[in-house]
């Protein structure tokens, strides 16, 4: 029997889909109008975590960190199986980079304990950096395989899995616990099962559970004085459906400050430039030697070239 | 070459790929140099190996490499991330860099922010260039001279944002294969091989290899950030050579429609389109193609499209950004030289 199984997951901003709506006057992408999503390749990492739990048993747990809706992207995990989700969120945690990421989201795997294998996607396609697992790895000091296009087998203790690096491919065994990383080729991650969208359609993080309540004394539906007791009561009916999605905060995983948020990130953005997608028409370039030392002179102007 | 300038100089992680040095990691020695120059510092080079290392080092120093350090070890022979991690970041507490440089290959996006993590500082992931400038905080009313501007495309390729990491040393930068065009080459350029060994327990080699295989090197065309492609209208084997001799000045590759290929004007692993390769290159000239549907499908997402054709009704001008009525055999010349020109 497996120990805990966690898989680590992003809502991202779905880049890979801009479509004309999300693109300003100006030719660059309007970042507010972009639709949420759940990483593409997190959902290769949550599918190959689901096929573990139902060829060797146990818990799959996601744990995502972001802002307070990510907890859409918590539901959609319910809606294919998963047996916990954690969201964990902080307003302190804003402005991370993937060192102070990783820092958070090791704390919060510490906390869970007891684990065996961490699965995530190979990359988030806002940032397509690739280093939240392993630095992660790190900082709970586990051995990592990334690219791992399959398990094969776990056996007391040892997993043998296919990894692809470049053009190597490898078969190799190695011990547990280890943390992996899956790409888009691995699997092709299933879709919402009918019981499970039923069920956790209504699984609701604290917070979300909350502002229904206010929401209600607002309304006058429920007396101010009520909204305590309230609360206690609709989070105790949650937590014994096992509808509520967990929220860990800061404190809640006793998180060093200078190493959260900005103020724990080394990396900086100095300087952020939109690049054009789209011609809004086509120029059209004289053949003569003046035309195409223009178009040169402009190619090299917005980096084109270099 | 002083003794001085040994720490707070730039290293460079170079990356045995089956026997040899990884060509994006000489494309790192030739930038750290470019660097180094500016910074009046020295190119180290950390190099892991299962066998001897020996003749690897002369395009290394040919590059602008002082001292190569070198870790061998017979249970090195295939990259794991554990030994790997442990030797490189030992290296980086016995030198003190400013700067390390690794290529964004799968394994230096395995490695580096590994070590990035264990010595707690920043990590650039994926940057198609690099420069050295100043910074001002204005906060903290603080400048930071001469530190590495690591610039990078970020949000699926829709922005260009250039990262810094001030407070933090080493700075750290994973870099794209073919991004960094390589100058002439100092062939009585020397350098030192120095040793660098690590005591490594048995207990750190935790995966056991079952299989391994490795493919043929391919024409990687997604790689590219120019490409130049030809089509049916190009006319002849002889004449697609000046696409090659395009690409070749723009340090681009070669692609074609499958039209070109069926010619046999050029390979099949060159074809862009629905049954070749799709591509979303930064720049990408399509000359003598008349833009099918097939071909469009495989392209049109580049960031930068010119057109060359002698018909105007040609539909490839309907999605080009630039288009260019006119005989490539009089065009690609002109090109060439109006690029040389702006070097």
């Amino acid at each position: 029997m497996l120990k805990n199984i966690i898989v680590l997951a992003k809502q991202v901003p779905d880049t890979k889909n801009v479509s004309t709506e999300a693109m300003k006057a100006d030719g660059t992408v309007n970042r507010a109008a972009l639709p949420a999503v759940f990483n593409p390749e997190d959902l290769n990492a949550l599918e190959m975590a689901l096929d573990v739990k139902e060829r060797f048993g146990h818990n799959v747990t996601v744990m995502t960190m972001g802002p307070p809706r990510a907890a859409d992207i918590l539901r959609e995990a319910l809606y294919r199986g998963v047996d916990r989700t954690i969201l964990i969120t902080d307003r302190a945690f804003a402005g991370a980079d993937t060192l102070a990421t990783s820092y958070v989201l090791a704390l919060a795997i510490k906390k869970i304990g007891n684990f065996d294998l961490i699965l995530a996607g190979r990359q988030a396609i806002d940032g397509d950096t690739a280093q939240i697992g392993p630095q992660v790895s790190e900082k709970i000091g586990i051995n990592q395989i990334t690219y791992t296009t399959e398990i094969v087998n776990i056996r007391s203790g040892i997993i043998t899995l296919s990894r692809t690096l470049g053009r190597i491919s490898e078969l190799l065994k190695t011990k547990l616990p280890l943390l992996i990383t899956v790409p888009a080729e691995a699997n092709q991650p299933r879709t919402f099962g009918a019981k499970w969208f039923i069920k956790y359609k209504k699984a609701k993080t604290v917070r979300e559970l909350e502002s229904s309540v206010k929401a209600r004394i607002k309304t006058g539906e429920l007396k101010t004085e009520e909204q305590d007791s309230k609360i206690k009561e609709i989070l105790e009916i949650y937590r014994e459906k096992k509808l509520l999605i967990e929220t860990w905060s800061a404190n809640d995983l006793n998180a060093d400050v200078d190493a959260i948020g900005l103020r724990g990130s080394p990396t900086k953005v100095k300087k952020v430039k939109s690049i054009v997608l789209t011609a809004a028409e086509t120029k059209t370039i004289e053949a003569t030697e003046a035309g195409i030392n223009n178009l040169f002179h402009e190619l090299i102007e917005d980096h084109t070239f270099g | 070459m002083a003794d001085t300038y040994q720490k707070d100089g730039i290293l460079v992680f170079l990356e045995c790929d089956h026997n040899e040095i990884a060509d994006v990691s000489l494309e790192l020695v030739y930038k750290a140099r470019e660097l180094a120059d500016r910074l009046k510092v020295s190119v180290h080079g950390i190099l892991i190996t299962g066998s001897t290392a020996i003749s690897y080092s002369e395009p290394i120093f040919q590059r602008g490499c002082d001292f190569l350090h070198v870790t061998e070890d017979e249970r090195l022979s295939f990259y794991e991330t554990l030994p790997y991690t442990k030797i490189v970041s030992e290296i980086i507490h016995a030198l003190e860099p400013q700067i390390v440089l690794f290529g964004a290959t799968p394994v230096g996006r395995d490695l580096a922010p590994r070590v990035a993590s264990n010595l707690k500082t920043g990590l650039t992931a994926d940057c198609t260039d690099l420069q050295i400038g100043d910074h001002e905080d204005k906060k903290q009313k603080k400048i930071y001279k001469d530190i590495l501007y690591q610039i990078r495309p970020a949000f699926g390729g829709n922005i260009l944002a250039t990262i810094i990491a001030p407070d933090h040393r080493p700075q750290m930068a994973t870099v794209r294969e073919g991004v960094i065009k390589i100058g002439p080459l100092n062939d009585k350029r020397g350098g030192e091989a120095i040793p660098f060994p690590v005591e490594l327990n048995d207990s750190i080699f935790t995966n056991t290899i079952i299989k391994r295989t490795v493919a043929e090197k391919k024409l990687n065309l997604k790689a590219a950030n120019i490409v130049v492609a030809g089509g049916g209208g190009v006319g002849s084997k002889e004449n697609f050579e000046l696409i090659h001799k395009l690409a070749e000045t723009f340090g681009g590759m070669v692609g074609a429609s499958r039209a070109a290929i069926d010619s046999g004007f050029v390979g099949r692993d060159h074809q862009v389109g629905q049954t070749g390769t799709t591509i979303r290159p930064k720049l990408y000239i399509a000359v003598g193609i008349s833009g099918a549907i097939q071909h469009r499908a495989g392209m049109e997402e580049s960031s930068k499209i010119i057109a060359v054709n002698t018909d105007p009704n040609a539909p490839i001008f309907k999605i080009a950004h630039y288009g260019i009525v006119g005989d490539f055999l009089e065009v690609i010349p002109m090109m060439i030289e109006a690029y040389k020109g702006k070097e």
